[in-house]
Order: structure tokens, then C-alpha cells, then sequence
């Protein structure tokens, strides 16, 4: 018996939650079905994510890939179904080997498996992405290294924690219409690994909590720079995430398990700082937002 | 004092990297390599850690090349005199590097490319005071630093050893000197 997942039209980090909520319904074991033809939207986060989907089940899934032309052509060009295709079984035909030509795709979705992996990402953010970060963001130059500093730490986080590999995905948009009304730039770095609570199990955050459940390890993590190893020096990457998100005005929320955490929420958006209970979703998933710099008044 | 192109340390040590200082990873086998230039210099010297060709530098890889490069030379007996300032930091740089330092209450000589030298990381007041008394006048004894900043001299010698345990100062005789040019 196949279980069918479907997902919703407009896929980003909060729709995702629906995705994830029929999985938690469904056997580990169960064969899935991911549907997708009627999806119509998705971010950086809603497509690595659904790697991540497959990734974290024992029998390879399927997979319905959207019916709409544009749709299809924007996942080809960002590069899922090259992935997708080995770790999914593709129901349909989906374009082959799409030119990433793209220009809102900062970064298509890339594997993170190892270091020369994120000093590629980084290569190719500074490289092919700088010029348009530059006249996207209107970042000043400090603010141009965090960018590809954050992005470097959060995908560190899935070499140094996860203990498998994940994704990377960046993308432009334009958001004038929405609440923020200005270009923003989202960066999601998801795994399928071992999360933030199995990661900290031997920390002393964990020896000394009084409550230990995911809430309480992200917490932890993103809040107190916990990390697993006792060398004080550890930890430094996330909190240096907070720091410059904060500082550009942006956003920036973790999953993991059955919590998530939105450390930093701007007056741009709104969100609940920490929730628990939530279904659950192996590994972690970061989501980035930043806004283009407001003109000094 | 010995120049040391952190750039080109970084191509013989992670050849991919493109200059870009990323992963914990890379700043161990980067550290490694600076280890080594250091060693091969005669005792007392100072290394000047150029970063001008440096593209990205993380906090993770600021930790374990800048913090994990300085902690063995500021123990109570290190193995060897040893001295590093830091020259080509730009701001970003300096976002990674300050971070760290301060993490693991450490401090290091950046002179910036308007020549000017500065202290970056966990400095108290006082040691401030002192360094930028020394460095103004490119050296001086225990009595005029004491004297200048108005200490008792036996205040202002335990906190001018102090900068120099922490190389950031050298003795020099009877003096205290700057290691990199004066500010």
C-alpha cells in the first residue's frame, strides 16, 4: 500500500509543516508517494527539504513532479531533479540537465556532504553572486562577508552534526507587495540527520538540564552556542549566524524534531520564538531571510 | 620580523579554497601549516600573519586557525617565545577574528592599512592604557609607563609583564617594546 503526500500548492517553510504533518501519519516503513503536480510555488526551503523527505526513508519514494510548465522549468533550473532523481523515482517526465541560467537562483540546490563542499558554496556565492547580493541587498561590505560567512556556518553545521549529508539552496525575490515591501535574498540549509538533540546528548547542556526534549536542545544550540564538544571555542558559528541576521534586520528560524525556534523575528514579520510538539522531521532545517538594507532616513 | 602571506599557506594547505577561509577544517590544516613557518623562526620573533588575499573568513575556522594558533604561545610556560600581528584585516575579517578572541579571552596586534596598530580581542582598560603607552613612545621603561598613565610602579609592572605573557608587548632589556610599528 503506497501513502500519498501531497504537496500543497505554494511550498515554503510554513507549508511545509502540511508535508510534514502527513508523513507523521504515515508507517516508517510504509512506501511513500510525493505528489506535486499541483504545486505551483516553492522556496529554497520547501525543495531541500523534500530531498530531505526522501533522504530519511528506507525505501526510495515516488515522486509526481509538478504539472505546470513554469513550475517544472523553475525546479529543473534550480537543479532538484538532478537530485531528486537519486533519491526519488520520478513519476513523469521532468526536463533533463535545465542550464541554471536563472539569475533570482543565487545558488541552486547543492549537496553538502564534506568541507570542500562549502568552500565550493562559498566559492561560487562570491564568484557568480556577489555583484547581484551587492545591488539585490545594498549591503555594505562587512555585511557582504557575513552573508557568505552564514551561509558557510550553516552548512559547517551539517558536516560537523548532522552525521549525513544535505542542501543548500539561495534564491532572490522580490517582495514589494508583501509585509517587508522590499527585495529579499532566502538561504535554506536542511539535513535529514541526526538533529539537534541526538548532536547535543553528551554536551553538559544536557547533563545539567532539568528538561531535555527538541525545544530544549534548540534552545540550547541557537540560543547558548551549546554545541556537543566540550572546547569553549565550539558553538561560535550559529551564534555569529544570530548576530549578523539580527544586525541586517533578517530572520532566521531552526527545525528540528518536533520544535523550531525563531531566535531573531524582524518587525517585518511575525512568529512564535519557540514552539514544541510539533510533528516530527529528522535532521535540521535553517531558513534565512534578508531583507535589502532600508535607505537611511 | 617575518612576513607570512596566510594566503599562500592556505593554497599549500587546501589548494580548493580559492583564498576563502572556511570550515574548521581548513582553519586546523591552515594552522598547521603557519605552525610550522613560526617554528622555523628564530625564537623572540614576531610573525606578521598577512590576510590582504583573504576572501571570507568564518567564525569556525577564525577559531581553530587565529585562537587555537594563540593559545599555546600565552600559556604560563609556553615552548617558545613567540609573537604574531596581524596585518590586511578588513572589517569582515575582524567581525570573525574580535569574536573569537574574545571567546576564549584572548588579544592580538592588527595593524590596519592605515598603518595605524591596534589591540582587537579581551583587553582591560588598564592593559590598554599601558600597550598604548608603550606603542606611542615605541618602547618604554616600567618608571615612564607608570609614570605617563599615573600608576603605581609596581601596578604598572605586573600588568606590563602581564601584556607581554599575553604577547602583546616585548620585553626588550630593561623596557617594554611594541611589536608592530608605533601608533
Amino acid at each position: 500500500m503506497t501513502a500519498v503526500l501531497t504537496v500543497p500548492a505554494s511550498l515554503d517553510e510554513a507549508q511545509f509543516e502540511s508535508v510534514i504533518e502527513q508523513l507523521a501519519a504515515v508507517p516508517a516503513d510504509a512506501k511513500l508517494l510525493v505528489d506535486a503536480r499541483h504545486c505551483r510555488f516553492a522556496t529554497p526551503y520547501g525543495l531541500t527539504a523534500l530531498l530531505c523527505l526522501a533522504q530519511s526513508r528506507a525505501e526510495r519514494p515516488d515522486f509526481a513532479p509538478p504539472e505546470d510548465e513554469q513550475t517544472l522549468s523553475y525546479w529543473a533550473r534550480a537543479q532538484f531533479f538532478r537530485h531528486a532523481e537519486t533519491l526519488f523515482t520520478i513519476r513523469g517526465a521532468v526536463p533533463k540537465r535545465a542550464a541554471s541560467g536563472d539569475s533570482d537562483v543565487l545558488l541552486e540546490v547543492t549537496p553538502v556532504n564534506g568541507n570542500d563542499d562549502v568552500q565550493a558554496i562559498v566559492r561560487r556565492i562570491q564568484e557568480k553572486a556577489q555583484h547581484i547580493l551587492n545591488a539585490t541587498l545594498d549591503l555594505e561590505p562587512r555585511s557582504t562577508m557575513g552573508f557568505s560567512m552564514t551561509l558557510s556556518e550553516a552548512a559547517s553545521n551539517i558536516i560537523e552534526h548532522a552525521g549525513r549529508g544535505g542542501w543548500v539552496m539561495v534564491q532572490r525575490y522580490n517582495w514589494s507587495k508583501r509585509r517587508v515591501g522590499r527585495d529579499v535574498v532566502q538561504i535554506a540549509v536542511c539535513d535529514a540527520g541526526m538533529g539537534f538533540r541526538a548532536s547535543l546528548e553528551g554536551s553538559r547542556a544536557r547533563a545539567l538540564a532539568d528538561r531535555w526534549d527538541d525545544p530544549a536542545a534548540l534552545e540550547a544550540a541557537v540560543i547558548q552556542g551549546v554545541s556537543r564538544f566540550a572546547d569553549p571555542g565550539r558553538g561560535q558559528g550559529i551564534k555569529g549566524m544570530r548576530g549578523w541576521v539580527h544586525r541586517i534586520d533578517g530572520k532566521l528560524t531552526v527545525r528540528s524534531g518536533t520544535a523550531r525556534i525563531a531566535p531573531i523575528i524582524p518587525e517585518w514579520d511575525e512568529d512564535v520564538p519557540l514552539q514544541g510538539g510539533l510533528p516530527p522531521f529528522p535532521g535540521a532545517q535553517i531558513n534565512v531571510i534578508i531583507p535589502r538594507r532600508m535607505p537611511r532616513p | 620580523m617575518s612576513h607570512i602571506d596566510v594566503s599562500v599557506a592556505l593554497d599549500a594547505a587546501a589548494p580548493d579554497a580559492h583564498h576563502h577561509l572556511v570550515t574548521r577544517r581548513t582553519g586546523a590544516v591552515v594552522r598547521t601549516v603557519i605552525e610550522r613557518q613560526i617554528a622555523a623562526l628564530a625564537d623572540g620573533s614576531v610573525a606578521i600573519l598577512d590576510f590582504s588575499q583573504i576572501g571570507v573568513l568564518d567564525r569556525s575556522c577564525a577559531d581553530e586557525f587565529v585562537a587555537k594558533l594563540v593559545l599555546p604561545m600565552t600559556t604560563e610556560r609556553p615552548s617558545r617565545e613567540s609573537y604574531v600581528v596581524l596585518v590586511g584585516v578588513n572589517e569582515g575579517h575582524l567581525d570573525a577574528i574580535e569574536a573569537v578572541l574574545e571567546t576564549h579571552g584572548l588579544a592580538l596586534v592588527v595593524r590596519f592599512d592605515d598603518g595605524v596598530t591596534h589591540l582587537v580581542g579581551t583587553v582591560s582598560a588598564l592593559e590598554r592604557q599601558l600597550w598604548e603607552c608603550v606603542m606611542t613612545r615605541a618602547g618604554a621603561a616600567v618608571e615612564e609607563a607608570a609614570e605617563a598613565v599615573g600608576l603605581a610602579l609596581e601596578e604598572a609592572q605586573a600588568t606590563l609583564e602581564m601584556l607581554v605573557r599575553r604577547r602583546l608587548l616585548r620585553r626588550l632589556d630593561d623596557a617594554f617594546a611594541p611589536l608592530g610599528a608605533p601608533a
